[in-house]
């Protein structure tokens, strides 16, 4: 079964394929300009201390990004 | 190649250098042009513009380093810094440095440099990484899909400069017009752009600088600085301004993005098709080093321990190692400040000299060590990419306050762990990209307890809190992240409120650094220590030492001094004990003299060329001598001599407390001393009078200076006399003074105006209106803290 939900509410370790950045000014442009894009595979790497932000990695690299920016993405997992 | 000179008719050759944060521009730029530049592990240090030159094939070459960025827009200063360099510069040519084993995203920049048009050679750098990564790149079917030249190199390693000049030469002797090409971005972005298009060349055709298409292409992407350009015909803006509006709208309806949004995907789904074509992966099989070490270094229990003792660690080791240099400088300067009171006959400008000139600039040159180990430190931490792990670890922390992840550094640096120095700390702040987070970080670090308010606190800990001296120090410490914490926070809600910025950060992967690449970068940072420390630093320390100096006593105040010196002179001379050995002021300077080598060798430096008066003279001198050494003799009423040595230290006691009377009188003379003064006004409603005033504002040029002036104001010296009492004692007898007062006196320490070296260091990373802002505003803040702590204080009868 393939499940749509935002990045924030993956677990650790979870990865699965971007679908879709929410249209929001600066912070999706930012976003899709650090190479999170629609079709990349993405997997949550860890948390800091205070769960926020979060490490994620993609193909060839690894980002952090804080919660409210996580909820921006959408990603499809196996559920 | 045979060089033909009726080639070159060009002989120079301008290149932008541009890439994506961690892509190795800085690397190439210091393989291309041998120049010395700041090399980080870290996304978005290099800020500034920053030029080399290189020759390659008799062309005079000019590199410019532009800022690290993803992208082309105008939304952050780096970006516009770089699009504006290109657009109004025009160089020949641009150099995207793009990270092999990272093409998608570095591609993404090229494909924009590709829609401006621009000419743009490809250096794909780190190819060894790349390949050991298990990515195989096809160089040549990239280039000819991409449309443009693409060298492979190996920055680190200065592998392939040679091919890539080589191309760079070609490429600017072509000479080409800019050339913009657009992808396709879907059907109805297209027709918007046709659209816009024949509107800006119709109605603009002034705007030689930009191609039509490209304009339109930024202007359907929302780009605020291209839109902002067609104001100027408002007719044709409203018909732009009518297509964006129409082609958004159907974006949002049928595809519930913006037409940004649907650009963007477009150009990674052009960038996805070419690598498809043109790379190969085999399948990764190894897992990352740099995630395993993630795994504990940012463990959520492990990792701020881990945190925390790295920090502490970079402490201990810059504190420690730096106490020993700090020592021999200070005790350098302090010799050639005694060279020059030799050399210089005594009066104004021998004050000038040693007073203002080397204690000023040798008390800041003192912390050349410190500050060099300190920033030894930032670059490990940078370059092996850690700082941006402390950064994530910790800025939900600091997020509350306004701050950034990044912020933590600057204010640790500072005195977060007390016994810092806010001039690294404010320095630390470049690696903030946000500047409203960055100012708002470079306010509040002076609030940290530096090494130079130490001395202060201890002085006033030993006065009036002498149960608890390590607790009201860690009170202290505690007291300082609280105002500094909760200052940002207004800071960020008044003055600079603003939305938060995105945090999406790169975790570069842990390289180790190189040593050339931290003694380069070392080395850079403080120099520009030193080369402050020569200027202004200089200027301000003889303003400080002048207002502390002059109008000084008038001439009857002088006077009176000197007669009662002179009484004290004759009444020495003349008590029954003396008169048997000294009868003027030459036999009075003969036993200065006596006494001085008596102290210094154990002996007379000439026992057997003794004049009579010498002779006469020795016992005395020798007994003076021994008193001073070993403590008062068994006294003999029967020795005359011992009797003289008792007068002569009587004597001396005396004249040294009506040197310091007068010193203090001086002092109160001086400009400085009127301003502290005419400050009692206001700060006696929290307690201070104007010697402490005084104190405070010889403070400005470095926080020590408040005990040195506060010792002047009350007239003791370094040295107590036996009869006298110290510094702490006298403060603590003295009516003025209470707990509640000493409290007060630290807080306001503490929070008051930074330092001289602080303030000219906020001023060059921001600007001298943030300066003087800060300068108001943390005054402002002591004032009021010291007023609630003092007014509460007396109210409740605490302390006092």
């Amino acid at each position: 079964m393939k499940q749509i939900i935002s990045l924030r509410q993956m677990a650790n370790d979870q990865s699965g394929i971007i679908r879709k950045i929410k249209p929001g000014g600066e912070m999706a442009r930012r976003i899709r300009e650090m190479g999170i894009v629609p079709g990349a595979q993405i997997m949550i790497i860890g948390r800091a201390p205070l769960k926020d932000p979060v490490a994620v990695k993609l193909k060839d690299f690894t980002l952090t990004l804080r919660n409210n920016e996580a909820d921006y993405i959408l990603v499809e997992i196996d559920a | 190649m045979p060089e033909k000179v009726e080639d070159k008719i060009n002989k120079t050759i301008t290149i932008a250098l541009s890439g994506n944060p961690n892509a190795g521009k800085t690397t190439l730029f210091n393989a291309i042009t041998g120049a010395r530049q700041h090399i980080a592990n870290y996304p978005g240090v290099t800020v500034e513009k920053k030029t080399g030159r290189t020759s390659h094939a008799g062309y005079e070459i000019t590199v410019v380093d532009l800022p690290g960025t993803y992208s082309l827009t105008a939304y952050s200063l780096e970006e516009v810094v770089a699009r504006n360099f290109l657009i109004d510069e025009r160089p020949d040519l641009v150099v995207d440095i793009v990270d092999a084993s990272n093409l998608d995203r570095n591609l993404y920049l090229a494909l924009q440099f590709k829609e401006l048009g621009i000419p743009l050679i490809i250096a794909l750098n780190m190819i060894d990484m790349a390949e050991k990564r298990g990515i195989s790149i096809d160089y040549d079917a990239l280039s000819s899909l991409l449309g443009v030249p693409v060298v492979p190199i190996v920055a680190r390693e200065s592998e392939g400069i040679n091919e890539l000049m080589d191309r760079v030469v070609e490429v600017a002797l072509q000479g080409r017009r800019w050339q913009p090409e657009l992808i396709s971005y879907g059907m109805d972005i297209d027709q918007g752009i046709d659209r816009i298009e024949g509107i800006i060349s119709k109605a603009y055709n002034r705007y030689e600088k930009y191609s039509s298409r490209w304009l339109a292409l930024k202007s359907i992407e929302g780009d605020p600085e291209i839109n902002q350009l067609f104001l100027e015909n408002g007719k044709a803006k409203q018909g732009i301004d009518a297509i964006r509006d129409q082609v958004s709208a159907h974006i949002h309806k049928t595809l519930e993005d913006a037409p940004e949004g649907i650009i963007a995907e477009h150009r990674y789904g052009y960038i996805a098709g070419i690598i498809k074509k043109t790379v190969k992966r085999r399948l990764e099989s190894r897992i990352d080093l740099s995630d395993r070490a993630d795994t504990i270094l940012t463990n959520r229990v492990l990792g701020p321990i881990i945190m925390l003792a790295i920090l502490y660690g970079i402490y201990a080791f810059t504190f420690n190692l730096s106490r020993a240099p700090i020592g021999w400088l200070e005790a350098g300067f302090s010799l050639i400040g005694d060279l020059f009171k030799f050399i210089l006959p005594e009066g104004n400008l021998q004050s000038l000299v040693v007073s203002g000139i080397i204690d000023g600039v040798g008390g800041i040159l003192s912390f050349v060590p410190l500050i060099m180990f300190m920033f030894l430190a930032i670059a490990i931490l940078e370059d092996s990419g850690y700082m941006a792990r402390i950064a994530y670890m910790l800025d939900r922390v600091l997020r509350w306050f306004g701050l950034h992840g990044n912020s933590v550094m600057a204010l640790i640096v500072s005195g977060g762990i007390s016994g810092g120095c806010a001039v690294p700390g404010v320095l630390a702040t470049r690696t903030l990209r946000d500047p409203k987070e960055r100012v708002a970080t470079l306010l509040v670090v002076p609030f940290m307890n530096c090494g130079a308010k130490l001395p202060v606190f201890a002085l006033l800990i030993a006065a009036f809190f002498t149960e608890g001296q390590a607790k009201m120090m860690f009170l202290f410490t505690l007291i300082s992240w609280f105002f500094a914490l909760f200052a940002a926070k207004l800071i960020r809600s008044t003055v600079l409120r603003g939305p938060k910025t995105p945090f999406v950060m790169e975790l570069p992967p842990y390289r180790a650094p190189t040593l050339k690449g931290m003694a380069i970068h070392t080395w850079e940072r403080t120099w520009q220590y030193i080369r402050k420390a020569g200027t202004v630093i200089l200027g301000v320390s003889i303003i400080l030492w002048a207002a502390m100096t002059f109008p000084g006593l008038n001439r009857d105040r002088a006077a009176e001094y000197d007669r009662q010196e002179e009484v004290m002179t004759s009444d020495f001379l003349s008590s029954a004990d003396v008169s048997g050995f000294l009868s003027n002021s030459d036999d009075l300077k003969a036993l200065d003299g006596l006494i001085a080598s008596y102290r210094r060798s154990g002996s007379s430096d000439h026992d057997a060329v003794m004049s009579s008066r010498e002779k006469l003279l020795s016992p005395v001198a020798k007994a003076v001598a021994d008193i001073k050494k070993e403590g008062p003799a068994e006294k003999d009423g029967s020795d005359a001599y011992l009797s003289c040595a008792y007068e002569y230290i009587g004597y001396k006691d005396r004249l040294t407390l009506l040197g310091r009377d007068k010193n203090a009188d001086m002092l109160m003379g001086t400009v400085a001393g009127r301003i502290g003064s005419l400050m009692e006004a206001v700060t006696r409603y929290i307690g201070f009078d104007y010697r402490t005033n005084i104190a405070l504002f010889g403070g400005l040029a470095a926080k020590e200076v408040i005990v040195s002036t506060l010792g002047t104001a009350y007239s003791l010296g370094e040295e107590g006399l036996e009869a006298e009492s110290t510094l702490p004692e006298r403060l603590r007898r003295d009516p003025g003074w209470n707990p509640l007062v000493a409290f007060t006196l630290i807080i306001f320490t503490m929070l008051y105006v930074p330092c001289l070296v602080t303030l000219i260091s906020i001023a060059r990373e921001s600007s001298w209106l943030w300066a003087g802002f800060s300068v108001c505003f943390n005054l402002i803040t002591a004032f009021i803290i010291s007023f609630i702590v003092y007014q509460t204080g007396s109210a409740l009868g605490i302390g006092v």
